[in-house]
Parts: structure tokens; C-alpha cells; sequence
């Protein structure tokens, strides 16, 4: 089932198309991370999907329901952590949740024990008592992702969640929202490609209010990111490094190679040709191997190479 | 259901920014005041030294009494309804709040109605509280006052009042800041000063509705129905104009 469907949506600011005509739909119970550079419309589309903002033209689903006629319905089954989370200072973490639940609706037995339960999970049990005004960020940023989960949404959406985080900070949420795969969709935004390489199965990329891509995140790296190995030999056979990476680059497999230092990266047209010519090439320019591995093609690649192409375009 | 999850938060919040304690206490101050300044200025008048001119001041009556209580009410519960209301929806809006509550299944019309009926509440029992003190201390001074007409001004003040927290609620609705939403309160109040000012059109107007109190206390017992009509079409279309905008509004 589609969780969230975005048709030809756009936002003008003024003079500023914030969003050009994106379309995307995301699937029920995936973690899809919304990637792009700052500025690509990632919060306004947020911002549009949770009722904040309202779209110039086009039309947004959240489980079948339009969002704009039916925000009051939506509200009820979404989750939303902000970018800067904002909080009233005087509250306590269970003052602030108790109000969350609430608004919600849930009965006081209830609303109790979630209470209970979510500060444990964001690890502010020992801070429930204490006024949110004098929490450092990280906190901040635990309590917003445990109000935004108070009423089990079917769809969560996070804003840059952990851009503002230090690592430690970072890896706690990333680990929680890694824990919500399967109970719900998230839809996550960030610039942050190492975050969405790790938790999220699902990526779509937009540039300049469009959408670049969107897939899953293995189809994307198998389609999209550029075979490479890495070849480094032995310091005693460095004579012979230049001439055999130069003789590769006559091969028809061979995109290019570069050098840095013992390290040679070759980026490759054909990766059967080069798995079975690679190895055998090296031998016969006597070079003593020291490692020889398949690169892992990252989503930065990726992404560089989606965004970059089309920033070339422009 | 919403309007009281909202109200309790807004009551909670004047309890803990101890606003309301504050509008209490500077209420409650002047109501005590007012009376015990009536009957000792003649007093102090008489000790400044005068170059051997003499001034006859008339004896205090309760009329000065409740004349001083009226006009500090007015004065100071104006000032008190601008600095309390000016941020309570821009400065939700500026620091992020309003877009973390309302995204929740949280209406917008309870969230703004919340705010308008936590501050009435507020000034009413801050209200109350100066009424009663006032009272008590003319009647220790002076002599007791008709209970009955006592009451109305104090409910006529407190609709007066009421008319500038509505206003200002709507200027904080149509702004971001606290600061701007001030502003345009006060450029709005300052119209509404000036309206009142051309001759014949004052007695339409909510000052009337403090010009009905004083008469009230001399014991005159002609209304202005039409002023309290139009005061309360001021503090309704304003929240209603406030809710219609910000129903609409992004965050």
C-alpha cells in the first residue's frame, strides 16, 4: 500500500519555486529518506504533507486522504519532529507529553503508561522531572522524537533529525529510528548522506524542488554508482606501479585509473572483464599484490553524480 | 474536548510565568491604593510648602475614591492586556511551538480560543480580587458603596479590558513577532482613541462603557446599551477575524 503520495506539487515563495512539479509515492512500512542539497524544498514538502504549508498547485496523499481537506483525520495518525524541535520551556518531559497526549485524545491510563514508556526509550527518565528550558540538544531532540511517536503514528516525519547532533547524539537517533522499521513509515529528510545510507531502504533525491530519483536504496547503488577496485601493491614494486597503470587504461574494461600513492582506483565499464582481467594483469607486470578489493559504491557517489549531472544540465 | 486540553495548558502556563500572580498582584495594588490615595492627598497637598499661598482642598469623598480606582484600572489594565496578550500567539509562531502542537490533531480555533479565554479568566479574578479589595478598604476609609452598582463597573471594566485583549490577540495572530504584534496593537488603539475623540462619537465607543460606570456610582442609572453592543462586536469580529486568518495560515 502507498503511504504518501505527492502528485506534481508545487510551492512558489514569492519569486522562488521551492518545489517544481514534484511527484514520488512511498510505500507503507518503508524508512524513505528524502536527500537533497540545502534549499532543494525538502522542508516545504514536510512542511506541506503535515498541514504547516500549503501547496500552490498539485495534490498530496497521506494513506489515501488528501491533505488539505482532510488535515484534522491526518493529524491523528502522523508523527512530526522538526527540524529545530520547539518546546514551552517551563514544562517538564512528562508535562510536555501528557499535553501531547492529550491532544490526542487518549485516556489517562493509557496516556500514562506511553509516557512511561517513551521516556524510557528516548532516555530521559531521570530528566522527567526537570524543566525542558535547561536541556542540551540532544535531549531536545529525544523528546521531540518521543512526542512525535506518542500516538503510534502510521507515518512519522523527520525533519534533518539528527543534522544538529554531535556523534554520539547522532548515532542514538539514527539507532531509535532504525528500531521503527516495519512499525512505520518514516519519511525522513536530510543532506546527510551517511544517515540515509544507514537507515533508510528507500531513497529519493531532489534537487531544486524536483525529484531527481527515487528508489530502493540497493537498486539505486547497483543502477547508478560506478563499479570501481582498489588495487594496492607492495612498496617494493613501485618502479613498475606507473607503467602497468598506464597500459590498463588502453584496456576496453577500463574507465579510467588513478593513483595516490601505492593505491591505485580503477573505475571500470565492464565488471565481469575486469574481475577476470584485473587480477591476472597485475601478475604479469609483476607487481606484488598487497590488497585488491571491489569498491562499495556509496550513495554519495550517487548522489554527486544524480545532482551534479543535473546541476550541468541547468 | 480540545478547547479545555488547550485552556488547561494556557492556565498552566499564566500560573507558571506567575503572569497571573503579576496581573493579580498590580490589580489588587491599585485597587488597595486607590482609596487610601483619595483620602491622603488632600493631606500631603496641605504639607508642600506653598510661599504662604493657601489651597483649600474640598474633604475626599468616595467618589474621589472610585474615581482613582476606575482610571488606573483602565489605564493599567490596558497596559497589562498589550504586554500579556502580544506574544501569546506571535511568539508561538516565531519560536516553533505552534507548528509542534498544531500539526497534532489540535484545532486551530481551540488553540487561538485557549489563548483569548485563559487571558479573560486571568483578568477576571485578578479583577475580582482588586474589586474586592477596593471595596474593602473604601468602606474602611469612607463609607460603603452600593454593592450592586460596585459590581457592574467592575464587570463593565473588565468587557473594556476584554476589548483590547481581543485586539491584540488578533495583532499577534497577524504577525510573527512579538514586537510587531505590539505594534500594530497599539497603533490600533491609538485609532481607536482618536475615533473616539470626534465629537459624538465617543459615547459608541468602549471608553463609554467606564463613562457608564462612573455614572453608575453617582447613583445616574442611564445605560449605553449601544456601546457595550459595539464593544462587544469589538472583542467578537477581531477573534473571529484572528481565527479565520490563522485557519489559514502557514506556520
Amino acid at each position: 500500500m502507498i503511504a504518501i503520495r505527492i502528485e506534481e506539487l508545487c510551492k512558489v515563495f514569492g519569486t522562488v519555486l521551492a518545489l517544481d512539479g514534484l511527484s514520488l509515492s512511498v510505500e507503507e512500512g518503508t524508512v524513505f529518506g528524502f536527500l537533497g542539497p540545502n534549499g532543494a524544498g525538502k522542508t516545504t514538502t514536510i512542511r506541506i504533507l503535515t498541514g504547516l504549508a500549503h501547496a500552490t498547485s498539485g495534490q498530496a496523499w497521506v494513506f489515501g486522504k488528501e491533505v488539505t481537506a482532510n488535515q484534522h483525520e491526518i493529524a491523528q495518525h502522523i508523527g512530526f519532529l522538526p527540524e529545530e524541535p520547539a518546546f514551552y520551556p517551563w514544562m517538564t518531559p512528562c508535562e510536555f507529553l501528557d499535553y501531547v497526549g492529550r491532544v490526542f485524545g487518549l485516556p489517562n491510563t493509557v496516556r500514562s503508561a506511553r509516557i512511561k514508556e517513551l521516556l524510557a526509550l528516548a532516555g530521559l527518565e531521570e530528566a522527567a522531572k526537570r524543566r525542558i528550558g535547561g536541556f542540551s540538544r540532544g535531549m531536545r531532540q529525544r523528546l521531540a522524537l518521543a512526542q512525535a511517536l506518542l500516538n503510534r503514528p502510521k507515518v512519522l516525519f523527520l525533519d534533518e533529525p539528527a543534522s544538529a547532533l554531535d556523534p554520539v547524539g547522532r548515532k542514538e537517533v539514527l539507532d531509535f529510528i532504525e528500531q521503527l522499521r516495519g512499525q512505520c513509515t518514516v519519511f525522513m529528510s536530510t543532506h546527510i548522506l551517511a544517515d540515509v545510507e544507514r537507515v533508510c531502504d528507500t531513497v529519493g533525491i531532489i534537487n531544486r524542488g524536483k525529484l531527481v530519483t527515487a528508489a530502493a536504496r540497493e537498486v539505486l547503488l547497483a543502477q547508478y554508482a560506478i563499479p570501481a577496485f582498489e588495487v594496492e601493491v607492495d612498496s617494493q614494486t613501485t618502479a613498475g606501479f606507473v607503467n602497468w597503470s598506464e597500459a590498463l587504461q588502453r584496456e576496453h574494461w577500463v574507465k579510467s585509473v588513478s593513483l595516490e600513492g601505492l593505491v591505485a582506483r580503477v573505475n571500470v565499464t565492464d565488471i565481469e572483464a575486469a574481475k577476470r582481467e584485473l587480477l591476472a594483469s597485475i601478475t604479469q607486470a609483476g607487481l606484488i599484490l598487497a590488497r585488491y578489493e571491489v569498491v562499495r559504491p556509496s550513495l554519495e557517489d550517487v548522489f554527486l553524480r544524480l545532482v551534479g549531472q543535473e546541476e550541468a544540465e541547468k | 474536548m480540545s478547547l479545555f486540553v488547550a485552556f488547561r495548558k494556557e492556565w498552566l502556563e499564566l500560573i507558571h510565568s506567575y503572569r497571573l500572580l503579576i496581573v493579580a498582584i498590580v490589580l489588587v495594588f491599585f485597587g488597595l491604593t486607590s482609596p487610601l490615595l483619595a483620602k491622603l492627598t488632600p493631606e500631603l497637598i496641605t504639607l508642600i510648602p506653598t510661599g504662604g499661598i493657601s489651597i483649600q482642598m474640598p474633604p475626599p469623598t468616595v467618589m474621589d475614591a472610585i474615581g482613582q480606582y476606575i482610571k488606573n484600572m483602565a489605564q493599567f489594565g490596558i497596559i497589562l492586556a498589550l504586554l500579556l496578550t502580544m506574544g501569546a500567539v506571535a511568539q508561538e509562531k516565531d519560536k516553533g511551538t505552534a507548528a509542534m502542537m498544531l500539526v497534532k490533531p489540535l484545532p486551530r480555533s481551540a488553540f487561538l480560543g485557549a489563548k483569548f479565554l485563559s487571558l479573560a479568566a486571568m483578568f477576571a479574578i485578578a479583577l475580582a480580587a482588586a474589586c474586592v479589595a477596593c471595596y474593602y478598604y473604601t468602606l474602611l476609609l469612607f463609607e460603603a458603596m452600593n454593592i450592586l452598582h460596585w459590581l457592574v463597573l467592575n464587570v463593565l471594566i473588565f468587557i473594556y479590558l476584554l476589548v483590547f485583549v481581543a485586539l491584540t490577540l488578533f495583532c499577534s495572530t497577524i504577525t510573527r513577532s512579538q514586537a510587531a504584534a505590539g505594534g500594530t496593537a497599539l497603533g490600533l488603539m491609538v485609532i481607536l482613541g482618536l475615533v473616539g475623540a470626534i465629537p459624538g462619537l465617543g459615547k459608541y465607543l468602549p471608553g463609554e462603557l467606564i463613562t457608564w460606570g462612573t455614572r453608575l456610582m453617582y447613583g445616574d442609572t442611564t445605560t449605553s446599551w449601544i456601546a457595550f453592543g459595539i464593544s462587544i462586536g469589538l472583542i467578537v469580529v477581531p477573534l473571529l477575524a484572528a481565527w479565520l486568518i490563522f485557519k489559514n495560515q502557514e506556520l
